[in-house]
């Protein structure tokens, strides 16, 4: 208050300067002093009190009604004043969340944390980029004392912070699968258990299990209702897609899930993805799948994660660097 | 607490009542303009409440001097059905109107001090108080 009292005589100066003159500086003097009152969390209805005094200083002889008026629009204004205020608190609110979920994040990004192993024999990419700050895609690798490489690829339906939770649910879980038992079919059965158990009906998870087993050259995978991915036949230089039936993870406690398997051949690939690469969006426009394996094919010299790094910068720049969903590339070639 | 005088909540032109006799009672107790208008506010987002949510109630003003300083009290009595989760309420954004900062916390930044008790199937009484500056 006292500092507003300070700026009467200064606001009644400014005033009267315009009054005379009806000159641009005082007007942008007007401009300074509303902001200063905005910092000072001086609301609206003050503002006008101190123009209200201002004018009855420079005009003693203000008419009642002229001074009648005023005293209408300040009470006009009182509820702009509380709206304001509580825009203000509501501001910090917002800030101290925001710090909050950044910090949460951080603690995801450890807690998520998977190392892409050497694997001899296959060149492996790997790039996880979250829309927001929360991922709620989920990639994993595991490997064996028998050399075995499993990865997991995941995918909430649902963004930010509850697809976050659920996906810290599942890496917990697939921890505490014993090591005997990790084939994918047997995974995904029992995350399965583990989702339909504890998460809300109205999350669902999709997610593909792949090993790929050194010894025989050979790739196994299930998919609970995951997008497909895609396979690189070298030998005939063609793409096809990855097909895997199976429900969704959560929906019933007993589904079980079917395990396929493939041979792979020197120089094939193995093309795992989440929605968010597949449902890119240019403009209103959802890119084809084509596209994807267009892009795929045109980086397809370079080492996997160069190929997987520069996919994503291609179809960051195609949604003008802003991601709409989570974006999760996996490729694994094997080596000639 | 005596109160000097008390306005009847029936009907929504009651609150027309109580904002006058309460920028009276500010007047003469030398609020300026800006908190009369402040007060008045006050008083219409509490005697709304009374005629939307209680049905009827009453509203009390009365003045406090300290050896320092002067002020006004207003007291908002219903038995009407009470507040159930009083934090909830006091929390921005969570009226009707939501948003648009009127409603109990807009109340309590237009006064000074401001106090809630209610009990359900009971009723509220809010105590608000504004000191002269
Ligand atoms: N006297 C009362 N008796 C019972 N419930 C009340 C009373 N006063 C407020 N409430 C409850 O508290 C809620 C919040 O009141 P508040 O005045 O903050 O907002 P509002 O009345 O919902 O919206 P607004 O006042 O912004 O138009 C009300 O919706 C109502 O449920
Ligand atoms: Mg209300």
């Amino acid at each position: 208050m006292s500092t507003l009292n300070m700026d009467l005589s200064n606001y009644r100066d400014l005033l009267k300067q315009y009054i005379r003159t009806q000159d641009e500086t005082a007007l942008y003097q007007a401009e300074q002093f509303s902001k200063l009152s905005m910092q000072q969390n001086i609301s609206p209805e003050e503002i006008i009190n101190v123009h209200i005094q201002a004018l009855q200083e420079l005009y003693p002889e203000l008419p009642e009604g002229i001074k009648s008026s005023m005293n209408f629009l300040l009470e006009a204004m009182i509820s702009y004043g509380l709206a304001y205020q509580e825009f203000q608190s509501l501001r910090e609110q917002q800030l101290a969340l925001k710090s909050e979920i950044s910090v949460a994040a951080s603690m995801q990004q450890t807690l998520l944390t998977t190392v892409k192993p050497e694997v001899e024999g296959l060149d492996i990419g790997a790039i996880s980029i979250p829309a927001n700050q929360m991922n709620g895609d989920y990639h994993h690798f595991v490997q064996n004392d028998d050399n075995k490489l499993g990865i997991a690829i995941a995918d909430v339906i649902g963004k930010g912070i509850p697809a976050a939770l659920a996906m810290s649910m599942i890496k917990y879980s697939m921890d505490s699968i014993p090591e005997n038992r990790m084939d994918p079919s047997n995974i995904l059965e029992s995350l399965n258990r583990v989702v339909e158990r504890n998460v809300d009906p109205s999350m669902f998870i999709t997610m593909f299990y792949g090993l790929y087993d050194p010894s025989n050259e050979k790739f196994y995978y299930s998919s609970a209702g995951h997008e497909p991915g895609f396979y690189y036949n070298a030998a005939e230089d063609k793409f096809e897609e990855i097909e895997a039936r199976g429900v969704v993870l959560g929906v019933t406690r007993d589904t079980e899930y079917r395990q396929y398997e493939r041979k792979v051949n020197a120089g094939d690939m193995i093309i795992m993805l989440t929605d968010g690469v597949t449902e890119c969006r240019q403009g209103d426009r959802f890119i084809e799948p084509e596209e994807v394996l267009d892009v795929i094919k045109s980086y397809m010299h370079l080492p996997a994660q160069k190929l997987v790094e520069q996919v994503y910068k291609h179809f960051e720049r195609l949604q003008d660097f802003h991601l709409r969903d989570d974006f999760t590339l996996i490729i694994l070639r094997k080596e000639v | 607490m005596d109160f000097q005088s008390c306005v009847n909540i029936n009907k929504e032109w009651d609150i027309v009542g109580a904002r006058q006799i309460g920028r009276d009672f500010a007047r003469k107790i030398g609020f300026g303009t800006v908190d009369q208008a402040r007060i008045a506010t006050a008083i219409s987002e509490l005697a709304r409440n009374i005629y939307l949510y209680a049905g009827t109630g009453k509203i009390c003003f009365e003045t406090i001097e300290e050896i320092d300083r002067k002020g006004l009290v207003i007291l908002a009595v219903d038995d009407g059905p009470g507040i159930a989760e009083i934090s909830k309420v006091m929390e921005d954004g969570y009226s009707t109107s939501g948003g648009l900062g009127a409603g109990l916390p807009g109340v309590k930044r237009l006064m000074d001090e401001f106090d809630i008790i209610s009990e359900q199937e009971k009723g509220t009484e809010i105590k608000a108080v504004k000191w002269v500056r």
